[in-house]
């Protein structure tokens, strides 16, 4: 449970991160979700046995943290702690792979090696421009770029409500949590028994406060829209961040960089 | 669960993307045409009560290891299937964004593998018909277990196919099969019996939510024939236009087709046609083999078995290369560190 508390204090840590005040923060959030999108896609349309290409890219995230005053250390700590999934598949491809692809001197390596760490570099590289995009923009200046970008309205201003309560409702159920194991012993009343109602309470005042909320905005003048005062607008550095970047994923992409240098590293030696 | 973007292909996230983006379309416009505004601020808040839940963990019977809920099949008995679909496609939204679980590409697959079949097959299909129309606590604790394990299971088998598909991972399909669905099995029984906890909770303490949730929402009239063949479309359209772009992994497909097929050995039968679909995507291909010939590691593992195709000296320039680039990269944030510090 403590490790699930701390990932929620992150969250609210996060959000204090995307409300700084850096050149990338004041891009409009639309540029930025567009670009990273083109940069995962980019990341994940190469061969699986693909290493040296991968790591150009790395200077997106990089830029991004960076230009963004983002802790890289926490950056770094967050991306190790999650999603074991991808290793977990990942590591099958040593054992069903072995034939040798890279022969460096006597050493052979396998595909499966290769491959592997392949896998493990585009899920540092995806994971990492995710996180680091919301913490460069805010969940709020997301949603309105997905709004903007037509993603139903409908949907839009719940994914909001979800977020805005998300931080109650998780205090809520930590104080349940807590006085929960304060009047039990060693584990105790961890049951299902003692589960189902506890859940159940929290989803019932959940309800009531959802109840509550929606009779608070209908007093505001509800209508089922959000609106915003201040307005996104598309800037010429925006475009210019937006084709920029994307130009320079897909030029990665089409050419291997580090081998040219590595290429013209070695003809230098010669 | 949660698929990731290391793992799939852009032909497999693009597909399940704009799958999942039809289905999110659909279900807003359906969720709008109810007019009920009550209802959107309930999708939110009860989606964020997953993630408050989540932290409430409980023994898993007959083992003394811990759990928690996962939500799936408890949004689409609240709220029903398109609110359901729309506040499971949230919630997964922030999960990926905040704490990295699957990413920005297989959200797309996230959303329908979580989302989909818990609302749209286990929930009218499975939940529905066993609750019928005379509520009673055996039926509802059926139900919910057998719903839920039904939703994770198709669920999961859906992730084993889009990893085979994406042809990232080495694991034959038998085995990813055999290891992914008895997994699931346990971890469906799990969540069905929480969710039946709850469910049944709030059943005694206000039948009125249960009741007014299961009666309320048409079940029998979900016009699935026009959902499926909107997605088919879909699917083939975007995968047919963005498998240009994948051609860097062509043998994904195939592949998966082979071990499904069943046959032992795939290399040597499937090695001319192998090749010769290789060939065709190769030169229809929008950009042809991208990068500089033959310096791609790749070429050699699509080779059957035989040498490595890659010889040492591109070995030796690709690893000098890759450290340059890396340091190259550590210079530049060196760099706009220092540049930050001296312009405050």
């Amino acid at each position: 449970m403590s490790k699930l508390d701390t990932h929620f204090f992150d969250i609210g840590y996060m959000d204090t991160l995307s409300s700084q005040q850096t050149s990338i923060h004041q891009l409009d959030p639309r540029a930025k979700l567009i670009t990273s999108l083109v940069f995962v896609t980019t990341v994940i349309s190469f061969g699986k046995y693909e290493i040296s290409a991968l790591l150009p890219y790395f200077v997106f995230p990089v830029f991004l943290s960076t230009r963004g005053n983002i802790p890289s250390v926490y950056l770094i700590k967050k991306i190790l702690l999650v999603s074991p999934f991808a290793v977990m598949i990942g590591i099958f491809n040593p054992l069903m792979d072995r034939d040798i692809l890279i022969s460096l001197g006597t050493i052979g390596i396998s595909g499966g090696w290769v491959s592997f760490v392949s896998i493990l570099i585009r899920f540092v590289l995806t994971v990492g421009v995710a996180l680091t995009l919301i913490a460069v923009t805010g969940f709020n200046a997301v949603c309105m770029a997905l709004d903007k970008l037509g993603t139903p309205r409908v949907f839009v201003v719940q994914l909001i409500f979800l977020y805005r309560y998300m931080f109650v409702l998780v205090d809520e159920a930590a104080r349940m949590v807590r006085a929960r194991s304060l009047r039990t012993f060693e584990g105790g009343g961890s049951g299902l028994k003692t589960f189902g109602p506890m859940a159940g309470h929290l989803l019932l005042r959940t309800l009531d406060r959802a109840q509550r909320i929606y009779v608070a905005m209908c007093c505001r003048g509800f209508d089922g829209e959000i609106r915003i005062l201040k307005p996104l607008r598309f800037s010429p550095r925006d475009i210019g961040f937006t084709v920029g970047w994307s130009a320079l994923f897909i030029l990665m992409r089409l050419f291997n960089i580090p081998i040219l240098m590595g290429n013209v590293f070695m003809e230098f030696l010669k | 669960m949660h698929m990731a973007d290391a793992l799939i292909s852009p032909t497999v996230g693009g597909a399940m993307w704009a799958v999942s983006a039809g289905l999110i379309g659909y279900c807003s416009k359906k969720v709008k045409a109810d007019q009920d505004d009550a209802r959107i601020p309930l999708m939110g808040v009860v989606g964020a009560f997953i993630f408050a839940v989540q932290m409430i963990n409980f023994t898993i019977p007959g083992t003394g290891s811990s759990g928690h809920l996962g939500g799936g099949m408890i949004l689409a008995i609240l709220l029903g299937p398109y609110a359901g679909v729309l506040a499971m496609a949230s919630v997964l939204a922030v999960q990926a964004l905040f704490f990295a679980d699957g990413g920005l590409m297989a959200l797309g697959c996230n959303i329908f593998n979580l989302g989909f079949f818990p609302c749209f097959i286990a929930y009218p299909l499975i939940f529905k018909n066993i609750v019928g129309t005379t509520l009673s606590k055996k039926r509802l604790v059926a139900a919910s277990i057998i719903s839920a394990i039904a939703g994770l299971q198709l669920g999961a088998f859906s992730v084993v196919l889009q990893t085979l598909f994406s042809g990232v991972t080495e694991l034959p399909f038998n085995t990813f099969v055999l290891l992914m669905q008895p997994i699931h099995l346990a971890i469906g029984v799990v969540e069905g019996l929480a969710t039946s906890a709850v469910v049944l909770f709030v059943w005694k303490a206000r039948p009125e939510i249960i009741k007014s949730v299961s009666i309320s929402v048409p079940v029998g009239n979900i016009p699935m024939r026009n959902v499926t063949i909107g997605f088919l479309v879909a699917a083939v359209v975007t995968g047919g236009v963005l498998s240009w772009f994948a051609s860097s992994n062509p043998d994904g497909l195939e592949w998966a087709i082979f071990k499904t097929a069943g046959t032992e050995d795939l290399y040597t039968p499937a090695k001319n046609i192998h090749s010769a679909l290789a060939d065709v995507q190769e030169k229809t291909a929008l950009l042809p083999d991208y990068g500089l010939k033959s310096k791609k590691p790749k070429q050699a593992a699509q080779a059957p078995r035989s040498e490595p195709a890659v010889d040492t000296g591109k070995t030796v320039s690709g690893l000098v290369g890759g450290a340059l680039t890396l340091l190259l990269a550590g210079l530049l944030r060196f760099v706009l560190k220092h540049r930050k510090k001296n312009k405050p």
